[in-house]
């Protein structure tokens, strides 16, 4: 599955990160590598983007942009 | 002997550069904080200085930021590298180290927050890390003042010694990355010492596919083959891009260094709980939006209603009462009556309605600052986001467009925080269609004058109105000038601190001080510019009659394009020209054109010169035509260049002519 489909309070494991160029390197450089866990704290208000839990730290990012990180849903 | 301050946003950074230099900057990774190379003195030895560099997150080429850190530490040299790290979010922070040990400067690592850290009952074992990155750590605490003299004084001696970080190999031995990067570094090495680059980091450059850094090499083209090559049996033999390849090596040192060498009670901080816990009030579903327009209310009745009305009435008494002695003390010296009406009507006038502004704008960034520092500006930018990328933009315009209320010229200097140059530009341009303060007093006279009952309706009616059309000129460009993708909006949600008291005193003065000097130079010249044409008739002798001067003829020809909107008399128009100098020049100029003195007086005048309709074209147009010359010299800074700034005059002017057209046709055909 992919990020964006992940529930508030979820977490998962990201296998892959696609996207273009400047996107999947920003996203690499914020952290999003595979086999990192990321754990979605909340979404915004207007029902995006959401917010983050990952490396100690809160991320935030559009859904389109997290569609493009593959994630293994974990407990 | 020079320093860069580098390090990620949120990191303390331009706190620890407060601390090293005692120069005016502020905490806070929003609107035009870093992005400007700023450079300072070290308190305790004079000869050595300090370059604050923008917060950035990695050396990639895709924002302008680490653009402009990565040209500093290649083509200026700087002798050092201080590079900051949030002890409490250790792990993200590393990833840009790496990157810049390869750079093979002198480095130091400012090990940040370390306050917190113990606080928390967590241990760094800051030898251990040390040892493992090659290069000295100082643990401090920049808010504090903790560390800061052991890090100068090691700081100094690393360069003095001259000690390159002892690391910049980070694979792990054997591996495909490793391979690939040391190939690459047998390709490239003669062109790299050739363009003074160190080889280490072209090569990575290269695996990562940085087109400026190919460039840079000036690489053959069986050169440029041959690594394509390599490059592609790596992503084949590893099955992931080049980039993740990099960045999966970096993350991976860096989880392993920190298990041996980082001890977490809690896998989270204290002030990362607490900041969970005000997230559940400030971004919760329900609430987030109306306590984010009750604050910004808060925030605009302090400034306009309560505070600052009051000292801006207490300033513009003081400059009345300097006028007056000098306006004695020039009768007394028996000067000229060009020189006393150029330093009292022309300076004294000009530069003093402008400065009677000044305490809005301090109180407006008083409070600004707060909400910036304490991490809330952030939040702002996580709620707007939906909203603003319907206009074809991201939550971060949002707060350059809040400071536009302010005050144009700071709103657009903070655009520069904004990491798209498309982003960037559209902002500049959205800008000037939100209603500055300067513009308020002429809404005050003229709602006075024609609509005494539903005044605050008007006012009220007006902002929303230049809101829209902002919003409909954001649809014009988006599907015009902008086409494209909007960048991505990956940002960090840093934790919430109680702002220093002494960075928000520092920014506040900082923009004061920005306020005055603009208000000195292109103000002071402009309004002496408009002097000389209101003083002086087509024969360059000083008129009696305001009606003659060369200002009014201006305004006489130029009138008749403005007849169609319902408000072609010739005073009008010059007050509008004279608005270019600052909004608030408008009123002064009916006043001294109608005869009428002071704005009181002025009320009555108006209402027999415009309709109510006309008055409400006036306004319209008044709104959106094109901003002051201290906006517009923001504009040319922020653009790059005259054209685009002559672009933004002609866009803006044109704008603000069909809409008070369409205003005006519309009232004569409902309400004749």
């Amino acid at each position: 599955m992919t990020l964006d489909n992940l529930k508030i309070g979820r977490s998962g494991v990201i296998t892959a990160v696609g996207g273009d160029g400047a996107l999947r390197r920003r996203l690499l450089d914020m952290g999003l590598t595979p086999k990192t866990r990321v754990m979605v704290r909340k979404v915004a208000p207007l029902g995006d983007p959401i917010e983050l839990h990952l490396r100690g730290y809160e991320l935030t990012l559009r859904k389109e942009d997290a569609k493009n990180i593959e994630i293994n849903e974990v407990d | 002997m020079t320093f860069a301050l580098i390090g990620n946003q949120n990191s303390g950074k331009t706190t620890l550069f407060n601390q090293l230099t005692g120069s005016n900057q502020h905490v806070g990774n929003f609107p035009g904080v870093t992005v400007e190379k700023k450079e300072g003195t070290l308190r305790k030895h004079k000869d050595v200085s300090v370059v604050d560099l923008p917060g950035i997150y990695s050396l990639s080429p895709y924002t302008a930021e680490e653009v402009v850190t990565r040209d500093f530490a290649l083509n200026d040299k700087p002798d050092g590298i201080i590079n900051i790290v949030d002890a409490t979010n250790i792990e993200r922070n590393l990833y840009l180290t790496l990157q810049l040990t390869e750079l093979q400067i002198p480095m130091i690592l400012a090990l940040n927050m370390m306050d917190e850290v113990t606080a928390n009952g967590d241990y760094i074992d800051i030898d251990k890390l040390s040892s493992s990155l090659g290069v000295p750590v100082v643990p401090i605490s920049a808010s504090k003042n903790d560390g800061i003299d052991e890090l100068v004084d090691r700081a100094i001696a690393t360069v003095k010694n001259g000690v390159l970080p002892q690391k910049t190999d980070f694979c792990q031995a054997g591996g495909e990355l490793h391979k690939t990067i040391h190939s690459i570094a047998h390709i490239i090495e003669d062109h790299a010492n050739a363009a003074g680059i160190p080889t280490r980091f072209a090569a990575t450059k290269l695996v990562e596919g940085d087109t400026p850094m190919m460039q840079r090499l000036a690489l053959h083209k069986d050169e440029v083959d041959l690594i394509t090559i390599l490059v592609q049996n790596m992503e084949k033999a590893l099955g992931t891009y080049r980039d993740a390849a990099l960045a999966d090596m970096r993350y991976d040192f860096i989880e392993r260094l920190c298990a041996r060498c980082v001890e977490k009670k809690h896998t989270q901080t204290k002030q990362q709980l607490r900041s969970i816990q005000i997230d559940k009030i400030l971004t919760h579903k329900v609430f987030a939006l109306p306590i984010f327009l009750c604050i910004m209310l808060f925030v605009f009745w302090i400034t306009f209603g309560l505070v600052g009305p009051v000292l801006s009435d207490l300033l513009s008494e003081g400059i009345d009462l300097v006028t007056q002695a000098t306006d004695t003390l020039l009768i007394n010296l028996q000067v000229s009556e060009w020189l006393r009406s150029l330093v009292i009507d022309g300076v004294f006038a000009g530069v003093g309605s402008v400065l009677s502004f000044l305490p809005t704008i301090v109180v407006l960034f008083f409070l600004l600052s707060i909400l910036e520092d304490s991490g809330y500006m952030a939040r702002v930018a996580f709620v707007m986001d939906k909203l603003l990328r319907k206009i074809g933009l991201s939550g971060r315009s949002f707060v350059p467009m809040l400071i536009g209320f302010g005050c144009s010229v700071p709103a657009i200097m903070a655009t520069r925080t904004l990491s798209s140059e498309r982003d960037r530009r559209m902002t500049v341009m959205l800008i000037p269609f939100i209603s500055c303060s300067a513009k308020l007093p002429i809404y005050t006279v003229f709602t006075a004058a024609f609509f005494p009952k539903g005044g605050a309706l008007v006012m009220m009616g007006l902002y929303v109105f230049g809101i829209l059309m902002g919003i409909l000129s954001a649809f014009l460009l988006k599907n015009t000038l902008f086409k494209g993708k909007p960048v991505p909006f990956v940002m960090e949600l840093p934790a919430y601190r109680l702002p220093a008291a002494k960075s928000v005193l520092l920014h506040m003065w900082e923009k004061a001080k920005d306020f005055i000097v603009r208000a000195f130079t292109v103000i002071f010249f402009a309004t002496i510019v408009i002097w000389l044409l209101q003083s002086f008739d087509l024969r360059f002798e000083m008129v009696q009659d305001s009606s003659q001067s060369i200002l009014a003829n201006i305004g006489k020809f130029v009138a008749p394009i403005f007849a169609p909107l319902g408000f072609g008399n010739w005073q009008a128009v010059t007050a509008l020209i004279t608005g270019l100098t600052a909004k608030e020049a408008v009123v002064s100029t009916f006043a001294v054109l109608t005869g009428a003195g002071d704005s009181s007086s002025l009320i009555p005048i108006l209402s027999s010169m415009f309709t109510p309709l006309q008055a409400l074209s006036f306004l319209v147009f008044t709104l959106l035509y094109m901003p002051c010359v201290a906006a517009m010299a923001a504009v040319k800074r922020e653009l790059g260049g005259y054209r685009s700034a002559l672009l933004l005059m002609l866009y803006q002017t044109a704008f603000a002519w069909v809409a008070a057209f369409v205003v005006y046709s519309f009232g004569l055909l409902f309400f004749g």
